[in-house]
């Protein structure tokens, strides 16, 4: 099954970390994407740009509406993304945990769902073009 | 598909339970294991395919998963300073002069169950811990079994897996003195198992029938490494309970009761497994509340109809059981087979007298029987205020249909 394990952060307290722990963090997270990649559980990563820099779209009776700024306002923010591989729930937690920023932030794991379209199911892994 | 790949996922199929047991046993923690477990695999598939599928896989996978999880350990130390001591005991496990104990392997599942079933653990983790660790179900399939949220039921395992780790639970077999009081709670959580599938009331039937298969094989695995009598009774008991089950529901799954079950559509082959089980127990002297209830199940399936069944037998068989282990419950289920035995109106005088103890009070099977009762001795008016109370008392819609069936062929 597929899960993504979103990352949050406080971005306040990560902004006023020093710059050899912030590289500390970095490398420490790169080493565990090769881990989960070697073991064929990644299947996608990232992290974001700081939560100021987004963008809200939404279209109401056919016209686009743009906001800047988080859809919510929360002490934590979206940081950054681990999407999964995992045989249930619980080995999904397991990866989650291990993610480095899980000691820092919060780490949202959920399983993804198909998506139905005329009663058939579509992962967006098939519509990304990704191993299925 | 190549022939390696298949080979591999046969293995998967039928030995990646018993390597994550050893490598729980090698590694002292269930989530290092798990991820050794995954390595080991993963090496499978890179090298089998090249290399030739290894004469011993099992051993082949615990080492590799062994080697794996040391690799890893000493990798994340690095960075997790909690992981230091971790790393230094992994590093006296990497001893090349250590090998794994092939001998112990079996005992490893053994060792498995009691771990998920230390009475440290609610008994509801000890359920999801066995039948995820175990059994090999995961996380999403037990949480449709109990109709509960997957996150519930993982947190739930979550939870006895930091309690294993911080109250450092062994991961053993209980010493022989300390064995009757720990089996029973492996025995318990294996029929819950059972009765979770079996007791198909609700939910998906499908995923039901699947639980009370593991938790048979799950009584094989207990008599296969330990032959206790009572180990032995629970299997029998299981088999010859799950020896009805094409009969015990119409199509539409409404309860179909004992007597009035199709006999040719009992399994006989469970049936015959069932009884010279119990036989064998019987015949050793030393027996339980199980054996006794496989006896008594048995009987009945000796019977080639409701009417030729021992019924004498079942009452002595019950007078034991009350002795062994007495509840109202069984006081209940003895009135009943009084009743067949010697006429209707001595088990409802024993009904009487039980639901005037007041223990049985809001069970429903206690007004049902009696309601029967009255109802074969043609008091109708008694009989339709029982099934009443017993309607009130019912939460599963198939058994609701049942009791309004007899309230509306009284009228």
């Amino acid at each position: 099954m597929k899960y993504i394990c979103q990352i949050y952060l406080d971005e306040e307290s990560m902004g006023a970390m020093p710059t050899p722990e912030v590289e500390a963090l970095n490398l420490e997270h790169h080493h565990y994407d090769d881990e989960l990649m070697r073991g064929g559980q990644l299947l996608a990563t990232g992290a974001l740009s700081p939560s100021s820099s987004t963008s809200c779209v939404r279209v109401r009776g056919g016209k686009v509406t743009v906001t800047d700024g988080p859809f919510a306002e929360t002490k934590e923010q979206v940081a950054g993304f681990f999407l999964i591989e995992a045989r249930d729930l619980n080995e999904a937690i397991q990866i989650g945990s291990r993610i480095p920023s899980a000691r820092l932030g919060t780490v949202e794991v959920r399983a993804l769902a198909p998506l139905v379209i005329g009663g058939k199911d579509y992962w967006c892994m098939d519509r990304l073009g990704m191993r299925a | 598909m190549t022939l390696a790949r298949q080979e591999i996922e046969r293995v998967y199929r039928e030995e990646s339970r018993r390597v994550l047991a050893t490598l729980i046993r090698l590694l002292g923690d269930f989530d290092l294991a798990e991820e050794a477990l995954h390595d080991a695999f993963i090496a499978a598939v890179e090298q089998w395919p090249t290399e030739g599928v290894p004469g011993n896989p099992r051993a082949w996978l615990v080492s590799t998963g062994r080697f794996k999880a040391i690799d890893k350990i000493r990798r994340r130390a690095k960075f997790d300073v909690s992981l230091e001591d971790v790393a230094e005991r992994i590093d006296e496990m990497a001893d090349p002069n250590i090998t794994e104990d092939h001998e112990g392997v079996e005992d490893d599942r053994l060792r498995l169950v009691f771990t998920c079933c230390h009475p440290a653990l609610m008994p509801d983790a000890q359920v999801a811990l066995t039948l995820r660790e175990v059994v090999g179900l995961t996380t999403e399939e037990i949480a449709r079994a109990y109709i509960a949220k997957p996150s519930a039921i993982a947190q739930r395992i979550v939870r006895a897996k930091n309690k294993i780790r911080e109250a450092k639970i062994p991961y053993e077999v209980p010493a022989r003195s300390e064995l009757p009081t720990r089996l029973d709670s492996v025995l318990r959580v294996i029929y819950l198992v059972f009765n979770e599938g079996y007791l198909a009331s609700s939910g998906e039937m499908l995923t039901r029938h699947d639980l009370s298969g593991e938790a048979i094989r799950l009584g094989r695995l207990i008599i296969e490494l330990l032959p206790e009598p009572e180990a032995v009774g629970l299997l029998a008991l299981m088999l010859l309970q799950e020896s009805r089950r094409a009969a015990r529901t119409t199509p539409s799954g409404d309860l179909i009761l004992l007597a009035d079950q199709d006999r040719s559509k009992w399994n006989r082959d469970q049936i015959a497994d069932g009884i010279k089980l119990v036989e064998g127990v019987l015949g050793s002297g030393r027996f339980g509340p199980y054996t006794l209830q496989a006896a008594i199940a048995a009987v009945h399936a000796e019977a080639a109809s409701a009417d030729d069944t021992d019924w004498a037998q079942i009452v002595s068989l019950y007078d034991v059981l009350l002795r062994a282990d007495p509840s109202p419950v069984v006081e209940l289920n003895r009135a009943v087979a009084v009743a067949m035995r010697d006429g209707p109106a001595m088990g409802l005088a024993l009904i009487d007298d039980l639901l005037a103890q007041g223990d049985l009070e809001e069970y429903y099977l206690a007004h049902s029987a009696r309601a029967d009762l009255c109802r074969r001795l043609g008091m109708k008016a008694e009989a339709a205020k029982s099934y009443k109370r017993a309607l009130q008392l019912t939460q599963t819609a198939s058994e609701k249909r049942f009791l309004e069936g007899r309230l509306k062929e009284l009228s």
